[in-house]
């Protein structure tokens, strides 16, 4: 061993040459690394390509910015109980949906808890729909069928209130607003799952 | 007035003149075609006399005598501004769907909208917020290329045992289309997408305000921003001026009349995608987010509603498309499925587009069972409607790509054979 080690130029240079190979590696990693670096590049950096287009105005975002959110973003200020809803809803709803959500002839709005897995399954706001903020943000959307954009934001906290008591979700009294309404645990909230297809076998060729 | 007295008057005579000369003409050429036929026919070497046909027009219409059109469903309590319209598949050759007999599905009908006061807004978590007029995205590198559109509802006749009574009724909620417009990743790097966007919210000018949310993976793919369909403007019924393109996945998600896109962190949960185009599973629970159309295929010609004129040589031809991509192999049967064999595929065969495929058929005059299935270059083979339900239930309404069978009685009248 002694010997070995005194005269021990093959290994020695063998540990040598591997720690010149090893920082040459390290080296071309950084530069592949480099190389590679634009694609992961941060949004940030991004400079307009072809400086199309203009930056729109607070005023006009606000105008069109209408998406709601589960957790309430996008609600603006405002208050209504299902016992306002009433009106609005038996002026403006009812020839569609029925005077208990329940009769048609278009969507049915009520009823239908525990009937998903059955052979019957009736999807109604109340048993299907996932969130109240979403009936929220279609009423003001795109409802009354034939005149969408028209209900106020009181009446529209007020209709999503009288749906949710058709339901049974809420009471006739409970007051809903911007704080209020992303708080309701709809009866189908856990109900969705992702997409799990294909669920049929693929053949790997 | 007194100049202009004579002046109209000339012009009257001159009409009258013009108008006795031209009967006297039409009367002296009637004649002559008479004394053409009876007298110089039989001993002349002159053709026959023909009259001229239709003069050059501005905007081409198809012949008179062709009739295919648009089935608009009106059999339930639905608004026609809510309601749906029907490609007749059976009607239609090679893989491109006339604009006029694209399927429709609107939700609040179609607007009229002017396109030079129309705009793209892009905004939410972008560095920078962009306003794009149609014109400014026009003056961009566009693109064109062919994809098919399927609504997801389509096929939803086959679910249940009755089936549909025609391939057009059945399965009529696909079109295939040449598109051009720019890239949405192209617009969307524009305005630097934060690094927290994961999701966009895509809008329409709709009355409804139509919208969905797609991942953001997919809106940098190969989602296109459109504003041609077979190379004019697209028609309103199909978004003019601009809809969203999204190659392969439902039809909802190709917002029409596109006015916004707002990129998200988490989808915005409307409520086309909570409680409308979810698949509803037998165990109560239900699908979300099933954007991709699976591999699917169908014959049109022979289809139900036709009949044969006795045995002897047919073309079996029909449409097979994936949403992941392109066509590998469609085989055919003609005795209910115990065989299959392959039919030849019209090239170029193009991806997430409808492809044409033929087969030579000699009848012999007994009952058949035909259909097609379609495998896509992912492997995936289209499935049997029994499969589907074996594993959905009969109440997942939507993504029905099963497969289709026609019977062929002997008599030659063709039926949907989905339940026999």
């Amino acid at each position: 061993m002694q010997i070995g080690r005194s005269q021990g130029s093959p290994k020695g240079l063998r540990y040598r040459v591997g720690i010149i190979v090893g920082a040459v590696a390290v080296l071309v990693a950084i530069l592949v690394a480099q190389a590679f670096r634009p694609a992961i590049e941060p949004a940030v950096a991004q400079s307009p390509t072809f400086g199309i287009g203009r930056a729109p105005t607070a005023e006009e975002l606000k105008a069109i910015d209408i998406d709601v959110f589960p957790d309430g973003r996008g609600l603006p200020p405002g208050r209504g109980t299902a016992r306002a809803g009433r009106e609005t809803y038996t002026s403006r709803c009812v020839t569609c949906h029925g005077p208990t959500g329940t009769e048609g002839p278009q969507d049915i709005l009520a009823g239908g808890q525990g009937s998903l897995n059955t052979s019957a399954p009736l999807k109604t706001v109340g048993s299907y729909w996932p969130f109240a903020t979403t009936l929220w943000d279609y009423l003001r959307r795109a409802m009354p069928f034939d005149h969408p954009g028209t209900l106020t934001t009181d009446q529209v906290y007020a209709t999503t209130a009288y749906v949710l008591f058709l339901n049974g979700i809420v009471g006739e009294d409970d007051v809903l607003d911007e704080t209020t309404l992303p708080r309701v645990k709809m009866p189908n909230r856990d109900g969705f799952v992702g997409d799990p297809r294909p669920d049929i076998p693929v053949k790997k060729k | 007035m007194p100049r202009m007295e004579p002046s109209r008057s000339r012009d009257d005579a001159s009409r009258r003149r013009f108008l006795s000369r031209f009967f006297s003409l039409g009367a002296a050429w009637s004649a002559a075609l008479v004394a053409c036929r009876s007298k110089y026919r039989p001993d002349s070497d002159a053709l026959e006399p023909r009259a001229l046909g239709a003069p050059v027009s501005e905007y081409g219409a198809r012949s008179t005598f062709e009739k295919a059109k648009r089935f608009v469903q009106q059999d339930r309590q639905v608004p026609l501004e809510e309601s749906a319209s029907q490609t007749p598949l059976h009607d239609t050759f090679g893989i491109i769907t006339p604009s006029s007999l694209h399927f429709e599905r609107h939700h609040s009908g179609v607007p009229q909208i002017d396109p030079a006061r129309h705009t793209l807004t892009i905004h939410g978590l972008v560095d920078r917020p962009l306003v794009f007029t149609v014109d400014e995205l026009k003056r961009l590198p566009s693109v064109s290329r062919i994809y098919f559109l399927e609504c997801s509802g389509n096929s939803r006749s086959e679910w249940r045992s009755s089936g549909a009574t025609d391939a057009q009724r059945g399965h009529g909620l696909t079109s295939c289309s040449e598109w051009t417009g720019v890239p949405l990743s192209m617009l969307l790097k524009e305005c630097a997408v934060k690094p927290e966007g994961a999701w966009i919210l895509a809008e329409g000018a709709d009355p409804g305000r139509h919208d969905r949310s797609i991942p953001i993976v997919k809106a940098m793919d190969d989602v296109m921003v459109a504003y041609g369909q077979n190379g004019e403007p697209l028609r309103p019924e199909q978004g003019y001026p601009l809809r969203l393109l999204v190659p392969g996945w439902e039809g909802n998600v190709n917002v029409k009349w596109l006015r916004r896109v707002k990129v998200l962190d988490r989808p915005a949960m409307s409520r086309e995608e909570t409680s409308k185009y979810t698949d509803l599973m037998p165990d109560g629970t239900a699908r979300q987010f099933t954007f991709y159309m699976e591999a699917k295929s169908l014959i049109t010609r022979p289809s139900a509603g036709d009949r044969l004129r006795g045995a002897g040589v047919y073309e079996l031809t029909g449409l097979a498309w994936s949403g992941r991509g392109a066509i590998a192999r469609v085989e055919i049967t003609i005795d209910g499925g115990q065989s299959w064999t392959a039919a030849e595929l019209q090239t170029p065969v193009l991806p997430k587009a409808h492809t044409r495929f033929r087969w030579s058929w000699k009848w012999d005059g007994r009952d058949a069972l035909l259909a097609s299935r379609a495998t896509d270059e992912t492997g995936y083979t289209q499935p049997t409607v029994q499969r589907l339900v074996e594993i959905r239930g009969v109440n997942s309404n939507y993504h029905n790509n099963g497969i289709q069978m026609w019977k062929v009685d002997s008599n030659g009248t063709v039926t949907n054979a989905n339940r026999t």
